[in-house]
């Protein structure tokens, strides 16, 4: 084990000196009527980590799977080492040493990790496959990365964070060239992601072309060398991540300047709220194994922001509010009226909307069209005898999809072909067409891109100015402080400490949250136990 | 580098005994062979005459047909389909063997053309499955009208067996010292070593798995996905043909009332020999043990002699529901 360690010098590949060793030559994709890619280029050298930008929408994932072989391209050139290459399926385009590693974590659960790193390759001795090779050779990749585990272990016995790592094993286990990220930190803790960067870095030395996707923008300051910037299927520009500043970035991700994240940032909290009868109050609200008896009142027209880490017991409060698990304890008061919540149907009729972080699985209906999944939250609660007149439908949908600016602003795309800010959007417009009072987001905003996220914060601001009282989640803090009046902060499922918010910064939140216990923020051995769900 | 290294002689074979613990995904077929063990000797302890090995091997024998089509359904199961036709496919295969028989084919030209049709068979409705996109319960059950109906076409009326070579070959017995065995059941168990070493040991078999696990990984893994998913249904329309001249060489006849329902008793080894209905995890031994649970109740019934036939069923019932229910806790407390 004579690992070369030294550290990397000059990480950005001179341009001209070396050749790069995949080139796509104004790659263009068409799907129906809409143009994914427009003449879209890109170069990875031997070595970098190369950062693919862009808002949700932008083609970042139609870029990949076009170079995965998941989809065909219409017309330009994928140049391999010098040499054209058609992908016409996966295996192809993993063939040509190009392996990827998608958001969700493409493995199967019910077998080890080493089949899980080995399948369609393993070692073989006599035509059998030879599970003692295939376990050694196993050991020895994932010892490689740093990661000391078990390969015969079943792979669901590992967090999505080991699981991750597997994955990126099975993708450098071939040799790969080209080792291609798509957004593998969006489910990772802060501990998990500077591990994933050391296998990143260990590997770029190695002189593989890494290309990393992720919204967050520090991981792409710290991690990446150079960047290519896509906006609207098209190609802006690609740049040295060290010459560009955050700023320059933003804007030419969006390609308009950050109007509305501004003049959110001037807005001054309410303090006001608590007059009068609240709209929501919880009183000891709790659930078995779940969450601590919590106390919560919500007035109109306010947003009451709640921070937590993941499995700090956010989402499992919003559960309980909406009646999508029913409480153990405690009792929930609508205006005057008491009322037990035995399902989401009791909730809705006290006029509160839930909006789910599970949108895939949760919120979207892939195939049905963007006005059918708009409108799907009012259908029900008319009842299916009371169709919603055809005019009506109509001037919702092309209402609420001009507010949010949804896009396409076609009322009858398909949902799954929508990109993931633009669904978020969707759902939100379907519970605002029910006119709720309450309305409950749980993180709204993951995973889509800096524009959209905007969008939709200054919507949720506006909508509480004009007496919505929403239930904001979100795992951002900048976020969540951004946008709420008061904020609850919560750990191991309970509530550890409630504040207006007045120059509460994301500091004094991270301090609370770590409590006594924990005077550093990023102390380590917190994370395991945090992190489980 | 020395002193982390452990002197593998220092451990005592017996300690490693001792200390070894299954991994979790066997439990499922330790409890249908602990349930197994338990029911022979439930019947060793209350008739005389149970315990004896030749209960055993007569087992074997009774239920080869039983055992083979039960391979075949575990590797369609193992990919989180289903293959409702098998039953069907026996009877059909019964009869082609019955009537060409008749018409003065060569035995072997006879059992040929019976397997390639439970071949064919399987491969129409694994193209239909994988490439139309169309739900294996429906293919299936539409194999399933269709070999029955070819059966009726074929003949309405029973026609019997009585060629020299399947004569010779259905009550040929192997000597085991004081015991003997059919080859019928030989040929049974060589399908279930073969079927375990394709599913542990090779490419095809542990795609079987992924496919099982999710499908949509497995294609982004680039395993390949179209040829495993065809390939299950192939090798379980063949299995159901070769179950089929198993079953015509135990009953030496073709009847197109053959074999009603059996699809649901193959079914209901795999699951018993623990095998998950959504896909994925199981094994071929599993369901051997599953087709000699469901066996051995009916030999128990026989021996007792005071209870009515229809108890096999009910307590086939309970054990499938028992098993299932089983499953669901397990596989939850793992997610």
């Amino acid at each position: 084990m004579t690992q070369m360690t030294t550290p990397p010098e000059v990480v950005a590949p001179p341009e001209g000196e070396r050749s790069p060793v995949i080139e796509m030559r104004d790659i263009s994709i068409t799907f129906g009527a809409v143009r994914a890619l427009d003449r879209v280029s890109l170069r990875l050298f031997p070595g970098e980590v190369h950062a693919l930008m862009g808002e949700n929408g932008a083609g970042k994932s139609t870029l990949i799977k076009a170079l995965t072989g998941v989809y065909t391209i219409d017309a330009g050139e994928v140049i391999v080492e010098g040499e054209p290459h058609e992908f016409h399926s996966p295996a192809a385009s993993q063939e040509a040493g190009i392996s990827t590693v998608y958001q969700e974590v493409n493995l199967v659960p019910n077998l080890t990790v080493a089949e899980n790193m080995m399948l369609g390759r393993e070692p073989r001795r006599f035509g059998a496959i030879s599970v003692r090779d295939m376990n050694r050779r196993a050991r020895r990749t994932l010892l490689h990365l740093g990661v000391d585990i078990d390969p015969r272990s079943t792979l669901d016995e590992h967090p999505i964070a080991i699981q991750q790592l597997v994955a990126i094993a099975r993708a450098v286990d071939v040799e790969a060239k080209v080792l291609i990220l798509d957004e593998p930190t969006s489910s990772l803790d802060a501990d998990e992601v500077e591990k994933l960067f050391t296998v990143m870095r260990r590997l770029r030395d190695e002189g593989v072309a890494i290309v990393f996707v992720s919204h967050f923008l520090d991981q792409i300051y710290e991690i990446a060398d150079r960047m290519t910037i896509l906006r609207n299927g098209k190609l802006v520009e690609e740049r040295m991540v060290a010459q560009t500043t955050q700023l320059e970035l933003v804007r030419s991700m969006i390609g308009r300047e950050l109007e509305t994240l501004d003049r959110l940032d001037c807005e001054a909290p309410k303090t006001d709220a608590e007059t009068g009868v609240p709209v929501l109050k919880a009183i000891g609200l709790g659930r078995k194994n779940s969450l601590e008896a919590t106390d919560l009142e919500l007035f109109e027209g306010e947003v009451v922001g709640i921070a937590g880490l993941l499995g700090s017991g956010r989402t499992e409060l919003a559960r309980l509010l909406f009646g999508a698990d029913t409480a153990d304890t405690g009792e929930l008061t609508f205006r005057s009226e008491r009322r037990k919540l035995r399902s989401p149907r009791h909730a809705i009729d006290r006029k509160v909307a839930f909006s789910s972080e599970d949108r895939k699985a949760e919120g979207v209906v892939g195939d049905l069209t963007v006005a059918d999944n708009m409108l799907l939250a009012l259908q029900a609660s008319r009842g299916w005898l009371r169709p919603i007149p055809q005019a009506m439908r109509t001037q919702l949908v092309d209402d609420y999809i001009a507010a949010l600016d949804i896009r396409p602003a076609d009322p009858h795309a398909l949902m799954r072909n929508l990109s993931g800010g633009n669904q978020q959007k969707v759902l939100l417009a379907r519970w605002l067409i029910t006119q709720p009072e309450i309305l409950i987001l749980d993180e709204p905003t993951r995973g889509i891109d800096i524009g959209a996220k905007a969008q939709i914060q200054a919507k949720v601001a506006e909508l509480a100015a004009q007496g919505l009282s929403v239930v904001f989640i979100s795992a951002e803090l900048e976020e969540v402080l951004r946008l709420s009046d008061r904020l609850v902060v919560m750990r191991d499922r309970r509530k550890i400490d409630e504040r207006v918010n007045a120059d509460v910064s994301v500091r004094d939140v991270l301090e609370i949250i770590a409590g006594e216990a924990h005077p550093e923020p990023q102390a380590e051995p917190q994370s395991e136990g945090a992190t489980h769900v | 580098m020395s002193t982390a290294t452990v002197n593998p002689g220092s451990a005592s074979t017996w300690d490693r005994v001792r200390s070894f613990t299954p991994p979790p995904r066997y439990y499922p077929i330790l409890a249908t062979l602990a349930l197994f063990i338990g029911l022979f000797g439930l019947g060793g302890m209350r008739y005389e005459g149970f315990s004896d090995p030749q209960v055993l091997l007569s087992l074997l024998i009774d239920n080869a047909f039983l055992i083979v089509l039960g391979v075949g359904m575990t590797f369609v199961i193992l990919t989180g389909g289903i293959d409702l036709s098998v039953g069907s496919v026996v009877a059909l295969s019964t009869m082609i063997a019955a009537k060409t028989l008749q018409m003065g084919w060569s035995p072997y030209a006879s059992i040929t053309a019976v397997l390639l049709t439970g071949t064919v068979l399987g491969l129409l409705m694994g193209l239909l499955i994988h490439y139309f996109d169309i739900q294996p319960f429906i293919a299936t059950l539409a194999g399933l009208f269709l070999a029955r109906g070819l059966t009726y076409l074929i003949s309405v009326e029973s026609i019997s067996i009585s060629d020299d070579t399947f004569t010779q070959l259905a009550f040929k017995t192997v000597y085991i010292g004081e015991y003997y065995i059919r080859w019928t059941a030989i040929i049974a168990l060589a399908t279930v070593a073969i079927a375990a070493f394709v599913l542990a040991r090779t490419r095809f078999g542990r795609t079987v798995y992924a496919i099982g696990g999710s499908e949509s990984s497995a294609m982004l893994m680039g395993l390949r996905v179209a040829f495993t998913k065809v390939g299950v249904y192939v090798i379980s329309g063949f299995c159901a043909a070769l179950a089929g001249l198993l079953f015509s060489l135990y009953i030496l006849s073709g009847n197109s009332l053959h074999a009603i329902g059996m699809e649901l008793d193959a079914i209901a080894a795999v699951v018993i020999g623990g095998t998950l209905l959504t896909g994925g995890r199981g094994y071929v031994v599993g369901s051997l043990l599953g087709v000699m649970v469901l066996g051995i109740i009916k030999t128990l019934i026989s021996f007792d002699g005071t209870l009515s036939s229809y108890w096999i069923r009910i307590i086939t019932g309970l054990l499938l529901l028992a098993f299932v229910v089983v499953q669901r806790f397990a596989t939850r407390r793992r997610s």
